[in-house]
């Protein structure tokens, strides 16, 4: 696969238009709800002249459509959005541009990000890259997809429980969710405001940490970004001590998922590392605590799509209620309604204390959990998943199957820390299986180095 | 029992949550302009406003220092640590879906205000605390749709939320005119009523007196005048008397005020109250205060409508004379300079005061659409008047009045033409009244003089009649006629002297 260094030797029209070129001979997979060749090519002709220089200068991505970008709407895969022009640009977005990388189009994702194998796409599932029977994992399935079939050498994904992790691990590259505030939210359609991040894919673990110090830092149009500057690139530190976390190495997880988790932990002792088993007890309430604060916040982060002042508006209403109602029933998708649902129900009154209030106080016991492994262990792993890519249509009628392929990504996700997911090798069926490595706060490019001292180079 | 007895034998409880619009330059969370009042629908957004997707709020300092301030005015502490909820409901003025507000910890703790009454005394009314909120957009209807004007929409509030203390509509009226005086004078707001600067939502419950419990209570909303306050008070507690005397319940609902009709009308039931799935706002971090910060900030706070207050009190002032003084900062702040500059112990100061009660400064309640001009107006001339001859020179040329008045140089309506001369920006009020013929003749012989004139007068005869026949007050007839032969320049005290000593 082509990493950022092999697109430097081209015009960044060549890059362009090989990248369109490669992702129109791709369309099969689904990975893109569009492409934004118009002004992909102008802006690759602006790095040609010069006007545009940087650390990404003509490097071709494509970007998650739930980022506002300019060039084609910003769908969200959903009918909501069908047809939203952003009129700015998501912050992470413009500082790419600003280091004159491309946007060439926009990938697939499960509606609003509900989802964990963009199935829930209003425009159909994407196809996993090594078996297009099989899911590509989500909810940023198109960006994982269409990096491992090497159309672009980075993709951006959100990752809200898992949303990128996951389907790093379904398709082999490697995938980040940085820690919570690393990258501003700005122009990113919001999920769960308080789990949301903004990350990307990758085939290598240095693209995905050049990717990330170009997106990282403050900004002051997202307040929850962090105002320290903590993405440099680092060198492997030797001799660290890593816990595998027990919880995820039993029944629950394949075989064959948990043979390559060991291997992968073999060839970190081999490398110097000390690693053993860490119990993380809490990790068993994990589910429950998302499936009570994300949808809560789903609800509320959803709610301003009413048809009122743009977005779908069904047709021949006659009051405002049945406007609300049937533009809210036809513009979302049934995973967006089972969580504005879920959300509205552990947020009314008198459920309020009992769920999102309980749930919030797990939350900080599981953040004290993590802290205190952190005051021992440098890193964390465990896989990515419990399985590799499971069937297109195996899960879609049993949501509760569905959240658990969740299972491993989620606590990261709720105690905002930074966790990647890198390829461990292929099962014998072929199918990528993924090892998470998890950090504690701020040790993004750390975990980076380790897993960049671990590919085969 | 006389319809009297029957009112007299219940008692009114009202609490007041009043909104008051910040005095911020952009909105509570975007760079969007503040100040729509007359700008094109929708022109004064920001995408935050217009709650596209992606976007988040940035929360504006400047009115998180004013809800400060606020907190000082209210006697409150300020939270340490305060967070931003949302509350929900869907509603085409409501761009996000939720109300970005503070449910659960307000910026504002518990304090009170003292409102003075008509009487000199005063009511002493508690806050419940005031909590950040942003306002909605506005909708008009029209016959066959509704337009959505989102220009307000994202504009910062505080809302105020007094305990039951209020019982009477006169202290409603009092609590909500002190309150736009604390608000005004500590620069939270602009305090433009006309344009629903400061609303007030009146809660009002009665029972009989001497009951143990609250009655139901009925909340009257969207009262912008200190006035339709009191009205509004005074009307639900007929209404609600005449219900519970007939027998029948006050419905727990909202109420809106005709203000033509002076009636208020059934809204909407709270029975059909929405569940607002109130939950912490996670896109907003908390705000997090030192007590360092906090004072530093209050500091900033100016002369108060209560401290104002005991300082003139102390001059003797007369209570209405204070009100007046008052109802204009920018009064109450020269006031206060000359008392400072005063020599006379305040009896200058009295005087000019009562000079200020003769221009008529500007009533905030009955304030019209180009805002509210004559306080505007006196602020100006002073601010002009400093601009051109230095800060201290209007606070020495009243004095100057008010000594001339008080020598008895000049008439109170001499005093009166100096003082507004002063205002409009001339200086120095002898040269004024030389220059306008208003210093009083005091010389005894040309005052003597015209006195013997106006009593050969054929036409003074009957007053002199009247007056040996013992009614006095014929002398004013006689006194005016040597005021007007005098041009209105002899002492009047001295033209009655020397006419009673030819009688």
């Amino acid at each position: 696969m082509t990493k950022i260094s092999d697109y430097r030797g081209h015009t960044a029209r060549e890059n362009v238009e090989r990248a369109l070129e490669k992702a129109k001979s791709v369309e099969e997979y689904n990975a893109l709800l569009s492409l934004t060749e118009v002004r992909a090519l102008e802006r690759a002709d602006m790095v040609d002249r010069g006007e545009i220089t940087g650390r990404l200068a003509g490097v071709p991505f494509v970007v998650k459509d739930n980022f506002l970008a300019f060039g084609a709407p910003t769908t969200a895969a959903s009918k909501m959005l069908a047809n939203f022009n952003a009129p700015l640009q998501a912050t992470a977005v413009e500082k790419l541009e600003a280091e004159g990388a491309i946007c060439i189009g926009k990938a697939n994702l499960d509606a609003f990000a509900h989802g964990g194998s963009t199935e829930n796409s209003a425009y159909g599932p994407t196809k996993n890259a090594y078996d297009t029977a099989r899911v590509a994992g989500g909810s940023s399935g198109g960006s994982a997809v269409i990096t491992a079939l090497d159309v672009v050498p980075f993709a951006l994904g959100t990752d809200t429980g898992g949303s990128i992790r996951q389907p790093a691990s379904f398709n082999g590259v490697v995938g980040v969710k940085p820690t919570y505030g690393s990258v501003s939210r700005y122009g990113v359609v919001a999920m769960a405001s308080s789990t949301d991040t903004i990350g990307c894919f990758a085939t290598t673990a240095a693209d995905a940490q050049l990717v990330m110090e170009v997106m990282a830092g403050r900004d002051d149009k997202d307040m929850t970004t962090l105002h320290e500057d903590f993405y440099g690139a680092e060198q492997v530190k030797p001799g660290q001590k890593i816990g595998l976390i027990k919880q995820f190495m039993g029944e629950g997880t394949d075989q064959e998922v948990r043979e390559k988790i060991l291997a992968y932990a073999e060839k970190l002792r081999a490398a110097g590392h000390a690693v053993e088993e860490v119990d993380l007890p809490i990790v068993k309430h994990t589910l429950a605590m998302y499936y009570i604060i994300v949808p809560a916040e789903i609800s509320s982060n959803l709610a301003r799509y009413d048809g009122i002042r743009y977005g779908y508006r069904a047709e021949g209403v006659r009051t405002l209620t049945e406007l609300y109602g049937r533009s809210r029933d036809e513009g979302f998708v049934t995973e967006n309604k089972r969580r504005i649902m879920i959300g509205s129900y552990v947020l009314s009154s008198g459920f309020f204390d009992a769920y999102y209030q309980q749930a919030q106080k797990a939350r900080t016991l599981l953040i004290r959990e993590y802290d205190e492994l952190f005051e021992t262990y440098d890193a964390l792993i465990g896989p990515t998943a419990p399985t590799p890519a499971f069937g297109i249509g195996e899960n879609t009628n049993d949501p509760i199957k569905m959240y658990l392929a969740d299972i491993m990504t989620v606590p990261p996700s709720l105690a905002g820390l930074p966790a990647i997911s890198v390829p461990a090798g292929v099962s014998q069926s072929g199918l990528p299986i993924g090892v998470q490595i998890i950090g504690p706060m701020k040790s993004d490019a750390r975990l980076l180095a380790l897993a960049d001292s671990q590919e085969e180079k | 029992m006389t319809a009297q007895d029957i009112l007299d034998s219940y008692e009114m409880t009202i609490g007041i949550e009043c909104h008051v619009q910040l005095a911020t330059k952009t909105k509570l969370f975007s760079s969007a302009d503040n100040n729509a009042r007359d700008a094109a629908p929708n022109t004064m957004t920001h995408p935050i406003d217009f709650g596209l997707p992606g976007m988040l709020p940035v929360l504006n300092k400047t009115a998180v220092d004013l809800a400060i301030k606020a907190g000082k005015a209210l006697n409150s502490k300020v939270a340490n640590v305060s967070r931003f909820d949302r509350k929900h409901y869907f509603y085409p003025d409501l761009p996000k879906g939720y109300q970005t507000s503070q449910m659960y910890e307000p910026i504002i703790l518990a304090g009170y205000i003292d409102a003075p009454l008509e009487n000199g005394e005063s009511v002493r009314v508690r806050i419940h605390h005031a909590h950040m909120e942003e306002d909605a957009g506005k909708l008009t209807h029209h016959s066959d749709h509704s337009l959505v004007d989102l220009n307000r929409a994202g504009t910062p509030l505080i809302e105020i939320v007094s305990e039951p203390d209020i019982h009477s509509a006169e202290a409603a009226k009092a609590y909500a005119t002190e309150l736009y005086r604390l608000m005004t004078y500590a620069g939270v707001t602009h305090g433009d009523l006309y344009h629903g600067n400061m609303r007030f939502d009146v809660n009002i419950s009665v029972a009989k007196k001497g009951a143990t419990e609250l009655g139901k209570r009925a909340e009257v909303k969207n009262l912008n005048s200190f006035r339709s306050v009191e009205k509004a008070a005074e009307y639900e507690f007929r209404r609600q008397v005449a219900l519970l005397e007939a027998g029948e319940r006050v419905v727990q609902e909202t109420r809106g005020w005709d203000d033509a009709k002076q009636v208020t009308n059934s809204q909407r039931s709270k029975e059909d109250a929405q569940d607002y799935r109130y939950m912490p706002d996670a896109d907003i971090p908390p705000i997090v205060l030192t007590d360092e910060y906090i004072a530093e900030v209050q500091k900033e706070v100016p002369t108060l409508p209560y401290e104002y207050r005991e300082i003139f009190s102390a001059l003797d002032v007369d209570r209405s004379v204070i009100g007046v003084l008052l109802s204009n900062q920018d009064i109450a702040k020269l006031m206060l300079q000359v008392v400072k500059s005063d020599k006379s112990t305040g009896h200058h100061a009295e005087i000019i005061a009562n000079l200020f009660t003769r221009i008529k400064p500007h009533d905030p309640d009955t304030s019209n659409e180009s805002g509210d001009p004559e306080n505007k107006a006196i602020g100006l001339l002073v601010s002009q008047h400093a601009e051109s001859h230095g800060d201290g020179k209007i606070i020495a040329d009243f004095i100057d009045v008010a000594t001339m008045f008080n020598n008895e140089e000049i008439s109170s309506n001499a005093a009166e033409t100096i003082f507004l001369s002063i205002l409009n920006g001339e200086t120095d009020p002898r040269q004024i009244a030389e220059a306008q013929n208003l210093l009083q003749v005091s010389d005894e012989g040309e005052i003597a003089k015209i006195v013997d004139e106006v009593l050969a007068d054929p036409a003074s005869a009957r007053s002199l009649e009247d007056i040996r026949a013992g009614k006095d007050k014929a002398i004013g007839y006689l006194v005016g006629q040597v005021m007007k032969k005098s041009q209105g320049k002899a002492n009047p005290a001295l033209a009655q002297k020397l006419i009673r000593e030819r009688l």
